[in-house]
């Protein structure tokens, strides 16, 4: 349901990745069109190697197209340089990773804190936040534990409070629960849910399981670098 | 953002303590011995120096023959004591003159004996040397005429030969000849060639020459200029009348030499010098291997952290970020190197120092180069895997296991 006016938060064009040049190159994506407006909560599904990890780099400003445009809040990514990139991601978006990927032997706070070092908010104003952020996925009192002491489901809530401490407008999981038990995956899908639903981040998920899919609002499936269906899921519905 | 990056590289240093000692290992002991050589050598030059001086800087040596590089000891012929008149009687600007003859012969008081060297002069010797007497009296001017066996000893020689009896008044046997000792000299300590200046014996240069060396030669003479009198002018007096007094012919080169102590002061510092700038260039060189230890570290912890670097790139690093917190990061490494090496070689040096006996002198320019030179070990050997780390593809970075 695209919000009246404005152009719709992620839009791609015919957007096309090859790997590789000549005969041995290899094509991720094939002219995919593809468009997610804000608030949204969508799961992009499909087998490996059907393109779905270079959509999310591409949507993650980590990676440009060959062809085709990536339009994001209606800016033309492609015509970006990296440090612009580099720029627009820290800004906008937010990441968490299948493996977590904290920062070892540092503290909960310290890896949330992190994005903010970077953004240059002073210390006290970052400490903060990042309490806060850490209190509101449900880490109160863990703060000052690494990531070594802290169960996968909980790493992955550092992670999540990471992605979201700058307050990005989209939060991109690649497998969040991809390491994790059920009851752990549910807790986190919960998470993302509520973030979501309360917070309006938008919550773009790559997952391979239909039982974390189904917590999505949409579901996009990849087969073959191409989008093979794009449907509200049934829960959703 | 330089106190963010400082303070991110603190954190890494940290939690990689041991390792991040070891790579600073070759800074602090390159800067350590840069310190400890120049610092020790600075000491010993000051040493010398100040030793040279003692002796007087007022001070010439009159030797036979021409001695210098390239030329034998020669054969000529030595002084004599109407040398020795001449030069006192028409020398101008002339303090003191001293001949010198010189025997290493046995000395023996009761039981003890001890080899020695016997020195025959006269009073002039105290005034050339500038050594006072500890007890007891010099020589009178007619034990100098009479050539009367009298004796002066050295501090070693007293302590060899006599313990704890008072030696003034006791009867040595020198070489074969009594001698009453009349006089101590006082204590005056290793030469800066290590010689001990204590082990020795004063006689009377008419005894010595007559009784124990059995000649009347003079080995060589030391003239000491009067103050304010420049010594260069007194050792154009003396050229011209040993010339003379040895006949040589206007255009026929000296068979003997005059050396000024203030050369020769000054040709030592110099050669120490030299010595301690070797030093500290081979100790340098360290340095510079301890620069590369420091890049090998970085280049194998950039590969190391590649993940970790991943991530930072993601969740907005911008690579100029990523480059100084590397680069930051050897520039701490090798200036902690640089403080513990400053530390190190100074407390080498004061050990040392103490040991060799020469003053601890510390020259804050030497430390501040070191401290200069590790800061640009660590921004030239850091630079390059700075660099790597920042141009790593994020996508790739965090694939990276």
């Amino acid at each position: 349901m695209p919000r009246a006016g404005g152009p719709p938060l992620i839009e791609f064009k015919g957007v096309s990745k090859v790997f590789g040049s000549g005969p041995a190159a290899v094509p991720a994506l094939n002219a995919v069109d593809l468009s997610i407006d804000r608030g949204e909560f969508v799961a992009i599904m499909g087998p490996s190697g059907s393109g779905k990890s270079t959509a999310m780099n591409i949507l993650g400003c980590l990676d440009a197209p060959t062809s085709g445009t990536y339009r994001f809040m209606g800016v033309d990514v492609g015509r970006l340089n990296r440090h612009q990139r580099t720029l627009l991601r820290r800004r906008y978006l937010g990441f968490v990773f299948q493996g977590f990927n904290l920062l070892a032997r540092t503290s909960a706070v310290e890896n949330v804190e992190l994005p903010l070092v970077y953004r240059g908010t002073p210390t006290t104003a970052r400490r903060r936040l990042a309490r806060e952020v850490l209190a509101r996925v449900g880490l109160e009192g863990r703060e000052d534990h690494t990531p070594g002491e802290l169960s996968g489901g909980q790493q992955q809530r550092v992670a999540i409070a990471r992605a979201i401490v700058t307050d990005p407008a989209v939060l991109l999981a690649d497998e969040p629960t991809g390491n994790l038990d059920s009851r752990m995956s549910l807790e986190i899908m919960n998470l993302l849910g509520r973030l979501n639903r309360e917070q309006g981040i938008t919550v773009v998920m790559v997952t391979h399981e239909p039982d974390m899919a189904a917590h999505a609002r949409r579901i996009i499936r990849f087969v073959d670098g191409r989008i093979d269906s794009d449907a509200s899921s049934e829960r959703a519905a | 953002m330089l106190v963010e990056a400082v303070k991110l590289a603190l954190q890494a240093i940290r939690r990689n303590a041991l390792r991040s000692f070891l790579t600073v290992l070759g800074i602090i002991i390159g800067v350590g011995a840069v310190i400890g050589m120049v610092t020790i050598g600075n000491g010993t030059t000051a040493r010398i120096t100040a030793d040279l001086a003692k002796l007087g800087t007022n001070l010439l040596f009159v030797l036979p023959g021409q001695v210098g590089p390239g030329r034998a000891s020669s054969d000529a012929k030595p002084f004599n004591n109407r040398d020795i008149e001449v030069m006192r009687a028409q020398l101008t600007g002339v303090q003191a003159v001293a001949p010198v003859a010189q025997k290493s012969v046995p000395v023996i008081y009761g039981t003890e004996n001890r080899n020695t060297v016997v020195t025959g002069t006269d009073s002039g010797y105290f005034v050339v040397q500038n050594w006072a007497l500890a007890r007891g009296r010099g020589f009178h001017e007619g034990e100098e005429r009479a050539g009367r066996a009298a004796c002066i000893v050295g501090q070693t020689v007293r302590e060899t030969l006599f313990g704890r009896t008072d030696p003034i008044g006791e009867t040595i046997r020198v070489h074969n000849v009594s001698c009453e000792v009349i006089g101590l000299l006082e204590a005056k300590g290793q030469s800066s060639f290590g010689t001990d200046l204590d082990d020795t014996v004063l006689m009377p240069l008419r005894a010595f020459q007559r009784r124990i060396a059995g000649n009347m030669d003079i080995a060589r003479v030391y003239v000491s200029a009067r103050n304010g009198v420049d010594t260069a002018k007194v050792q154009t007096g003396i050229e011209r009348l040993l010339r003379e007094r040895r006949n040589i012919t206007p255009g026929k080169e000296d068979d003997f030499s005059v050396r000024d102590m203030k050369q020769v002061v000054q040709a030592t510092a110099g050669a120490t010098a030299v010595l301690t700038g070797l030093l500290g260039a081979v100790a340098a060189v360290s340095l510079l291997v301890g620069g590369i230890g420091i890049m090998n570290i970085m280049l194998v912890s950039v590969t190391e952290r590649t993940r970790e670097i991943g991530i930072r790139l993601a969740i907005g690093a911008l690579e100029e970020q990523v480059l100084m917190q590397f680069l930051v990061e050897a520039v701490v490494l090798s200036l902690f190197g640089g403080i513990l090496g400053i530390a190190l070689g100074l407390g080498l040096a004061i050990v040392t120092t103490a040991a060799l006996n020469v003053p601890f002198l510390v020259d804050p320019f030497i430390i501040l180069v070191a401290f200069g030179f590790s800061a640009v070990v660590g921004i030239l050997f850091g630079y390059i895997p700075a660099h790597r780390a920042a141009h790593l593809d994020p996508i790739q970075a965090l694939r990276h296991e």
